[in-house]
């Protein structure tokens, strides 16, 4: 165990260390997302009132784009280098490398939304009605479901035709719960209208399902050949 | 075998026949929906033997993943497309129904909403199928499979939760059942599975005959690899 | 009720054009197989 918790850690420090250096993937994804927030507002403009209500939907759905983009690009550089193939004949554990990944794109994909945020409650005028503390454990759980699906199927998607699309074709469907869970909770959060507990414990339920789904079966796919 | 298949054919084409005249003959008319509810009689056992087939479909990958069978990446793959196409009935009959009875073509129902995202989690499972190179397909598809699986709870209690919260028309009609209304149900679903079986026998002897056809193509181009043609020989999964 | 009617004939519809499909893909076979024999008999 302890191995694959170093060898997790090494990996990590590895991506973050790359990616901080040429900081090309972060800077294009920056950007990306502020046009993604500034399109959205120019499209639904309503009122306050209106705004909380849509408020879920719309920022998840601008959050789910930037982690397209990011999540498209976690195997690009394995590739390029044939680090895949070393890796795999290597005895190193695959989950280490796969949950490097992970969580390298949840820390990508939280900067992405901690930039986002900010504007959207500025050209949406947000507010939380109900209790606000919940919304960073709702981002940091969605944001989870979306990134470990998303890095396993990014795996899976490397030897296919049409891998930038087939990602999100695969994604998109499975994750469908935990978008609704997204979504619903943020609305409830930012309305106080509804209790987002059920949402929260749904959201959960999701991550621990497919972590150990996605640690369990990414043998399989590193092995496919 | 070739004998037995143009007699159940028959058989099931007799019998889908009966229960069509059941569904709109005997069945009693509905107080509230009139005449339209009859297509209850072909929504439901759609949505069942839908449902059925994608129940297969998880056991024979999963059995794919742990004996690496081509039968069972065979059964995986007819299963996934005939249940799509039975998916696509539910789709189709339901706001068929729903218009005329609630003014709405859609409406988050329970059974509705789950098929929507049984259809689209299988449909990019065959697209999964015929967009990755086929070495490693069958792998890669029973992974996608188990996932779909274990999306499917997640999702019926999450529809299940947005209605309580947001109150939506039941499709289908809750409640108790006329036992009339239930025998006719229940013929339908008889005639829809066994009509569905003999899909799926057709789709496995064809997909068996196609993976035939391409090894052979294969070997052909490999032992005359200076034959002026050029063969282009489909991966099995396309078909 | 044409909505009734209209259920029921693109029920059918959707089957009848999946097991088009399957024809088709028959027929193809069919073709290739019988390619492939005329090949093998063309070198005998």
């Amino acid at each position: 165990m302890s191995t694959v918790a170093s060898l997790t850690r090494a990996t990590l420090a590895k991506d973050l260390r790359l990616e901080w250096r040429s900081k090309d993937a972060i800077n294009s994804m920056l950007f990306f997302s502020l046009l993604v927030v500034v399109i959205f507002s120019f499209s639904f403009d309503p009122t306050a009132e209106e705004s909380r209500h849509i408020a879920g939907g719309l920022v998840w759905v601008a959050f789910l784009f930037a982690a397209v983009v990011a999540l498209n690009q976690t195997w690009a550089r394995e590739m390029r280098n044939q680090v895949l193939d070393a890796y795999r004949v290597s005895p190193a554990p695959p989950n280490a490398l796969f949950l490097a990944k992970v969580i390298g794109n949840f820390i990508f994909v939280t900067v992405l939304q901690a930039l986002m945020t900010p504007l959207f409650i500025v050209f949406y005028n947000l507010r939380a009605l109900g209790p606000a503390y919940q919304l960073p454990i709702v981002a940091a759980l969605g944001t989870w479901a979306l990134v470990v699906n998303g890095t396993f199927f990014a795996a899976m998607s490397l030897r296919t035709r049409s891998r930038e699309i087939m990602l999100p074709l695969l994604l998109f469907p499975i994750s469908i719960p935990a978008l609704l869970a997204m979504v619903e909770a943020t609305g409830a959060i930012l309305t106080g209208e509804f209790s987002a507990r059920f949402w929260i414990v749904l959201l959960a339920a999701y991550d621990v399902v497919f972590t150990i789904a996605s640690l369990f079966l990414f043998g399989f796919v590193l092995q496919a050949e | 075998m070739k004998r037995v298949f143009p007699i159940l054919a028959v058989l099931t084409g007799v019998l889908l026949s009966y229960a069509l005249y059941e569904a709109l003959v005997v069945a009693p008319t509905e107080q509230t929906m009139g005449d339209v509810q009859r297509i209850f009689y072909y929504h439901v056992p759609s949505a069942w033997t839908a449902f059925i087939l994608f129940f297969i479909n998880f056991f024979a990958s999963i059995s794919y993943l742990i004996w690496r069978t081509t039968k069972a990446d065979i059964v995986a793959l007819v299963t996934a497309e005939v249940g799509v196409v039975f998916c696509t009935v539910v789709l189709v009959t339901g706001p068929i129904w729903a218009r005329p009875v609630w003014g709405i073509w859609w409406t988050w129902d329970l059974r509705l909403t789950l098929t929507l995202v049984l259809w689209l989690i299988y449909v990019s499972y065959l697209v999964l199928r015929r967009f990755s190179s086929s070495g490693q397909t069958p792998l890669l598809a029973a992974v996608l499979a188990v996932f779909g699986a274990l999306d499917v709870p997640l999702v019926y209690f999450s529809i299940w939760f947005f209605r309580t919260q947001h109150p939506q028309p039941v499709i289908g009609g809750g409640g108790s059942i006329d036992p009339r209304m239930l025998h006719v149900l229940l013929i339908n679903w008889l005639a829809f599975s066994c009509f569905a079986a003999l899909v799926c026998w057709s789709r496995y002897r064809l997909e068996v005959l196609r993976r035939k056809v391409d090894e052979t193509l294969a070997l052909e181009a490999l032992l005359e690899p200076r034959s002026s043609q050029t063969r282009t020989s489909r991966t099995g999964t396309a078909g | 009720m044409t909505y009734l009617y209209a259920a029921y004939v693109a029920t059918w519809a959707i089957h009848i054009t999946y097991l088009g499909t399957l024809l088709r893909r028959y027929a193809r076979l069919r073709n290739e197989i019988a390619e492939f024999k005329g090949r093998i008999a063309e070198k005998n």
